[in-house]
């Protein structure tokens, strides 16, 4: 190896795989080049990139400097620019910027596509990505400023794909697994999340919106993708009518014969599984019940949390007239604290042409544009504006199923119009009744 | 290394330019099983650790094994898991939310074989390249962000304390044994690309001292409107300071009395960096969760304020966290959650379970929110 990494060393022992010895096989494979690959980056950029994070791990802190302004010609976003701030020390990586690559919808791959962007990115970059970054594109890590639209042209021409979302813009949207192999799905959400990835590709390569804005597709309240945490519009698979309940497999779990939660328990001895105790008991609104053999549900009381379908997976399915909720305002804590999303939509269907969700998506974009400040996250607007504002931005009826419990207060910001006679009034009017 | 062009000519950016053609469509990319079923799927089950299989109305099943992944990954090793795929998948595969990595094999006679190949590859080092788990009442792979490795404003590294902390955890990643599944994030600094807030344990890096000034180049290498802006708690205003060699500039004043830490401002303003050795480190934080099942999600909370650094292996971040693992799988109920458990027992209870120290730091003293947190109640357990 080019440098001494005695401290990142001992990260490759140990079961869990170790990057670091992905990141010498492949400094090793690229000095070898056994393929003849005419590389466009420097040979040793994995070797300079262990030095320099070695460094790190000696210093206690980054090498690596704010990213330039580079990118693609026509686009705001999809590049992040990187420097190291050791470019003498470490020249492989003096330029080392990262690339987003819009991944496919339910990150299902072929072969074929894997292997094409790996003999892209090993000739152009330094063979190092992420699969996947947090929001959910392939991340190509580290290339220099004259790769960067070889790369595009390459990844458009000869790859039919594009590049991801950074910067003040729409990121690229991530969904779960969905209908593609889970029967808990209440809405296609690799459909939705590709057909909206399309639709909004301005939005998600032009900037111009006043901060970052995440789509996020859950098949089912579960969340897989999590997108209630930390998408500012998330999208929630749920159903209207009734769990469908197959009795006879309900008496198989209370049997034995059937294994409660898939299985998932397996590591320990639980005991025998105990329907009243670990279904019905921990149902949060107390809506089932046993009627002899029989499992009762009371549908309308169902908040659809998913607990009882979870455990019985043979014996309860989500219903049949499903759709989805949207909440918004999702985000991490930078600046003013973490928000959860806020129930704004509680029950949309999703079929296409998905009009109605485009309707409710652009009616907030257009508030948040109008009014969100510079780095101002739709969450942010939403607590300095109030819900109120939101919903008259959005034309969505108020509902109580918006709220967890109506206002503390009564300082209600009453408009001119609610109240009767308006507010201009005549104090001398008024004077002739009440003396001063 | 002689230059190869793509094609594209530098003179004529517009020329055959191709954009906004989004992702590949992912109906491409469906094997051919799933492209079958779907929308059609009855029930699922663990057969074992990081094994399921998932059975369609018509019949069909479809067998998956999870495996485990750094989520920093080569090219070579992206090779690895397509020749993998190609053996025994049909040449599809996908990867989960949590940085896995799922082949699936149509028939429960190509199971064994796919496991058993994927067991045997290590790295020269020793580590598994796949191991095979992350389903069920157990820990699965951390979420996590860049760390060191690529980002400029990180208070730890990210790939490093997670190596740490899965090889620590390795035996739940592979056994099912735990109340619940439990979820670990990690962010490098509390911008959190990785979203720790709603994870049962959440790791996250944090800074302890305020920006240092770069005065002679600040007005140069930033806006200061925007530093000042940046700031949530309004501790930066312009200032002109005066540099040793009698030059007047402009710059910013910090009242560090109101820093608490956010970097907001490097962001922003490069000279107004804030890493350092000592300041940095981790904030451990528990009892988040995303999933709506029980009970509503909810945020972690902060139960250690601050762990120093101590690469390669971050010792006491892995063992206060396996401390935690070991309270939590010994006092929860079968389906709870960490969160769950911890309002259940009382969170003075879980301090004392989980043999952590309960400091002045972890009161919330940050605007309206914190009065939400303090205990509006006669009711306490001695």
């Amino acid at each position: 190896m080019k440098h001494e990494t005695p401290m990142l060393d001992q990260l490759e022992t140990g079961p869990w795989p170790s990057f670091v010895s992905d990141i010498k096989q492949e400094a090793a494979a690229r000095a070898k080049n056994e393929n003849n690959i005419e590389y466009q980056i420097p040979v040793d950029v994995c070797d300079d990139l262990l030095g320099i994070l070695e460094l790190s791990f000696k210093h206690g802190r980054t090498h690596w400097k704010h990213g330039g302004i580079v990118g693609v010609f026509g686009y705001g976003g999809g590049v992040i620019g990187r420097y190291c701030d050791q470019p003498e020390q470490f020249s492989g990586v003096a330029h080392f910027h990262t690339m987003r690559v819009s991944q496919p919808a339910g990150k299902f791959y072929s072969t074929d596509y894997l292997n094409k962007i790996c003999d892209l990115w090993d000739r152009r970059g330094s063979g190092i990505t992420n699969m996947h970054g947090s929001t959910g594109d392939i991340i190509f890590l580290g290339t220099t400023t004259k790769q960067l639209e070889e790369v595009f042209f390459e990844l458009t021409h000869n790859l039919n794909q594009d590049l991801g979302g950074s910067g003040s813009n729409l990121r690229t949207p991530a969904d779960c697994i969905g209908q593609a192999r889970c029967e808990y799905a209440c809405f296609d959400t690799q459909h939705l999340c590709h057909t909206l990835t399309n639709e909004y590709q301005d939005e998600l390569h032009r900037p111009a919106f006043p901060y970052k804005f995440k789509f996020k597709f859950d098949g089912c309240p579960n969340c897989c993708v999590a997108s209630i945490a930390r998408a500012d519009m998330s999208f929630i698979g749920t159903w209207k009518d009734d769990i469908r309940i197959d009795q006879e497999a309900v008496q198989a779990y209370i049997g034995g014969e059937l294994k409660p939660n898939g299985n998932a328990h397996a590591g320990r001895d639980w005991g025998a599984f105990d329907i009243q105790k670990e279904v019905i008991g921990l149902c949060p609104t107390q809506c089932m019940w046993m009627d002899g053999k029989e499992l009762k549900i009371d549908n309308r009381e169902c908040t659809r949390c998913m607990h009882c379908i979870n455990v019985m997976p043979r014996a309860l399915r989500i219903g049949q007239e499903t759709g989805l909720s949207i909440l918004v305002g999702a985000k991490a804590p930078i600046l003013d604290g973490a928000q959860m999303g806020s129930m704004l939509v509680p029950f949309i269907k999703a079929e296409e042409p998905y009009d109605e969700i485009k309707e409710v998506i652009e009616s907030i974009w257009d508030w948040w544009m109008e009014e969100g400040k510079n780095r101002e996250r739709l969450g942010e607007l939403m607590k300095r504006q109030g819900f109120q504002k939101m919903l008259e931005m959005t034309g969505q009826k108020p509902d109580p199923r918006m709220v967890q419990e109506p206002r503390h207060n009564p300082y209600i910001f009453w408009k001119e119009e609610e109240v009767e006679g308006g507010f201009e009034r005549d104090i001398n009017e008024f004077r002739k009744h009440h003396q001063r | 290394m002689a230059f190869i062009s793509s094609g594209y000519n530098p003179d004529k950016p517009m020329e055959n330019r191709i954009t906004d053609i989004g992702p590949r469509n992912y109906e491409e990319f469906y094997p051919p099983i799933v492209k079958a079923n779907k929308g059609k799927w009855l029930y699922h089950e663990i057969l074992e650790p990081g094994v399921l299989v998932h059975v369609a109305e018509s019949g069909d099943e479809c067998y998956t094994v999870r495996v485990g992944g750094a989520r920093l990954m080569s090219v070579t090793h992206i090779r690895e898991i397509c020749e993998i795929a190609d053996k025994h998948c049909g040449g599809y595969l996908r990867f989960t939310t949590r940085n896995n990595i799922e082949f699936m094999v149509d028939d429960k006679s190509k199971l064994e074989p796919l496991k058993k190949d994927l067991e045997s590859r290590k790295f020269d080092g020793g580590s598994f390249k796949f191991p095979v788990g992350g389903t069920g009442a157990g820990v699965t792979n951390i979420v996590h962000t860049q760390g060191w490795i690529h980002c400029h404003t990180p208070a730890t590294d990210a790939s490093g304390p997670v190596k740490a902390t899965m090889d620590v955890l390795f035996d739940d990643f592979q056994n099912m044994r735990l109340p619940a599944q439990l979820r670990v994030s990690l962010a490098c600094c509390l911008n959190m690309c990785g979203a720790v807030h709603c994870s049962d344990i959440a790791i996250l890096g944090y800074h302890r001292k305020p920006p240092m000034l770069d005065h002679e180049y600040l007005d140069k290498m930033c806006e200061i409107p925007l530093a000042v802006a940046a700031c949530p708690t309004a501790a930066i205003r312009p200032t002109k300071v005066e540099l040793p060699d009698g030059k007047k500039v402009n710059s910013v004043a910090v009242k560090n009395e109101r820093c608490m830490f956010c970097g907001n401002c490097y962001t922003m303003c490069p000279a107004m960096p804030l890493a350092d050795k000592e300041g940095d480190g981790i904030v451990l934080m528990v009892g988040g969760k995303v999933s709506n099942r029980i009970s509503p999600p909810k945020f972690s909370k902060v139960v250690v304020a601050f762990i120093p650094n101590e690469p390669p292996r971050w010792p006491k971040t892995t063992d206060t966290i396996k401390k935690i693992v070991e309270a939590y799988s010994k006092g929860a109920n079968k389906y709870e959650r960490v969160g769950d458990w911890a309002e259940r027992i009382s969170w003075e209870r879980f301090f004392e379970v989980c043999d952590l120290e309960f400091t002045h730091h972890l009161i919330d003293d940050f605007r309206d929110p914190a009065y939400y947190t303090w205990r509006q109640t006669s009711q306490f357990k001695f």
